[in-house]
């Protein structure tokens, strides 16, 4: 049977981790990102993670960070006949987002998926959908600067709102959507709208006829369970790519617990990361634990 | 035994290599959807132990449920899973393809429960023996059963005559004297013990002010659990004649070897499959050069040997 574009598959990981170098790393407002180069691995697809722990300095004095890190990748590219290389965006926010925040180009680090489930097309999120609503906010703009890519690529319309706290927390915006044009919220005013990214999203929807759109979000748990419910409110489709703590990213620790909006909970490495709003009860249990 | 051989067998099971995994540690259905065949392909481990199933379906504790330590990890999972009817109908058939013997983790609050849990279980031919989680308190008695040798032993009695596959009783590493309640299941019929299981323990989130899992406390595993575990299998081993199922904290071959050496016949791998999922392959690829490097010939040399 031919596989439908229109519903694409995930790619799988290899099984076990593999050890990948570091091509390059560099700040960017506030941010780190960093390249890693993937021999064995396929490419990630839209809303996929990976599990990240530097091959030195892991689990070393003091004992921490020892977990590996769950992050989406934020942009991968492939040349013919190559490997990929995957570029990752950061916040140091603890030993594990430290450590890999501070790995130098030449290094080592260990890499585990692509893991999870992928971003849906709009017109398989809701059949009507004239093109996607993209929010993002803070390192969660990663997941969405890879599906606004692919959405160009399709020819599918996007538009896209970014929120940011402040300039000093606002890395990415140019290294991940160049002169794409994205509207901006910097709860400090610095630049673009005063106030949340969620204030952007209410003017589209109110603008837009809701039942055309298809809105797609990650970000703070705060910002995405403020996304989950104006979407639910207005009845527009909604998908979220959600943070938990996770110890492994193939569905053997039973920590990234999430509740289901029918109840139980879903294990979201490999239910989600990415979910539908209304497939949850809420996103803010997904806070991230460790750093 | 051929040299180099890391051939063993517990409780009758032959078994290609001493690595097993810690239940609850590795779900090879969710890995099989994640990874693919390969999983099958390069099981990492010479016997897979289920996770613990219980009577009836349970959604596990709420969030959050886990937290990173020095060298090690605290969980409250809570025991999520599809209860009997649902492991016995969708997840044993699959599980009995993996290549490598099954035994299967059950958990209970009385022994009217754990005899159906253990007559179903054993029923199945593809399961080899059954791992008694006794962590849970009895609800007659309010006790933990794997904390009073008394109630481990009156629990493994009632059990033992339901089947002759082998029992296994997983022990807790939160008492004074493991060595006794090993002894209690050994008395009662118990043809292995395993352990240790996770060291009781909380996580404080000092910015919130409050304890960070969701049920307030939790278990701790990982090379943190490491030296307590090894002094615990040293001392059950000592004290019971059948064979020990030693785990906590092991990361490679080295670790897997000195498990042995305190007394363990086989070994199992846990947290450690978190961090690497092909950990448990890892530690058998590497068994085999750790042997040779003390001078041992084979696998049945070491388990033989005696610490001086």
């Amino acid at each position: 049977m031919a596989a439908d574009p229109s519903r694409p598959v995930r790619p799988r990981a290899p099984f076990g981790r593999r050890l990948c170098e570091v091509a390059e790393s560099r700040p960017t407002g506030g941010y780190r990102i960093f390249t890693l180069v993937d021999e064995a691995g396929p490419e990630p697809a839209p809303g996929q993670f990976y599990m990240l722990a530097s091959a030195e300095g892991w689990a070393g004095e003091g004992g921490r960070p020892y977990l590996p890190r769950a992050v989406s990748h934020a942009r991968f590219a492939r040349f013919p006949g190559g490997p990929v290389r995957l570029d990752f965006l950061v916040h140091d926010v603890g030993p594990g987002t430290a450590r890999l925040a501070g790995m130098e180009p030449g290094e080592e680090c260990w890499v585990a998926g692509p893991f999870g489930g992928r971003f849906s097309l709009p017109r398989s999120l809701n059949p009507d959908a004239f093109g996607a609503i993209l929010v993002g906010g803070g390192i969660g703009i990663a997941p969405m600067a890879v599906l606004r890519r692919e959405l160009v690529d399709r020819g599918i319309p996007s538009r896209t709102l970014l929120g940011f706290r402040d300039r000093a927390h606002s890395g990415g915006i140019d290294e991940l959507f160049g002169c794409e044009e994205t509207r901006l919220a910097f709860e400090d005013g610095s630049s673009g709208h005063e106030g949340y990214v969620t204030d952007l999203l209410l003017q589209l929807l109110e603008g837009d006829d809701a039942a055309s759109a298809a809105v797609y979000a990650c970000g703070p748990p705060a910002m995405v369970e403020a996304v989950r419910k104006i979407c639910i409110e207005r009845g527009v489709p909604v998908e979220l790519a959600l943070e938990s703590p996770m110890a492994c990213g193939y569905g053997a620790c039973f920590g990234c617990a999430v509740p289901k909006a029918a109840g139980g909970y879903l294990r979201l490495c490999i239910d989600g990361p990415v979910v539908r709003g209304d497939a949850i009860a809420s996103a803010m249990a997904g806070e991230p634990a460790v750093g | 035994m051929a040299s180099g051989s890391l051939a063993t067998e517990i409780c009758g099971i032959e078994l290609a290599g001493p690595v097993l995994n810690g239940s609850g540690t590795f779900d090879a259905l969710a890995a099989r959807r994640v990874f693919g065949d390969a999983v099958v392909d390069e099981f990492p481990f010479d016997c897979y132990v289920s996770k613990t199933i219980t009577m009836h379906p349970r959604p596990g504790n709420p969030p959050y449920r886990l937290w990173e330590t020095p060298s090690g990890m605290i969980n409250s999972i809570g025991l999520p899973g599809p209860g009997l009817d649902g492991f016995l109908d969708r997840d044993l058939a699959e599980l009995g393809m993996l290549g490598v013997p099954l035994i299967v983790s059950v958990m209970a609050d009385q022994v009217e429960d754990f005899t159906v849990l253990v007559e179903r279980v054993a029923a199945r031919d593809e399961v080899a023996a059954i791992e008694l989680n006794v962590s849970c308190p009895n609800v007659h008695s309010g006790l933990i059963v794997g904390e009073q040798p008394g109630e481990a032993e009156a629990l493994v009695r009632a059990l033992r005559p339901l089947t002759k596959k082998p029992l296994i009783v997983k022990l807790t590493p939160n008492v004074a004297n493991p060595d006794e309640v090993a002894a209690g299941a050994e008395r009662g019929g118990a043809d292995a013990v395993s352990m240790i299981n996770t060291v009781k323990a909380a996580a404080i989130d000092p910015d919130a002010n409050r304890a960070w899992l969701g049920v307030g406390g939790g278990g701790l595993s990982g090379p943190a659990v490491r030296p307590i575990a090894l002094a615990q299998v040293r001392a059950v081993s000592a004290a019971v004649d059948v064979p020990v199922i030693g785990m906590g904290g092991i990361t490679d071959a080295e670790s897997a070897l000195e498990f042995i050496l305190a007394g363990a016949r086989v070994v199992a791998v846990g947290t450690e499959n978190f961090r690497n999922p092909k950990a448990g392959r890892e530690v058998t690829e590497g068994l085999a050069a750790a042997l040779r490097r003390r001078g041992f010939d084979s696998l049945a040399e070491a388990q033989a040997s005696t610490l001086s």
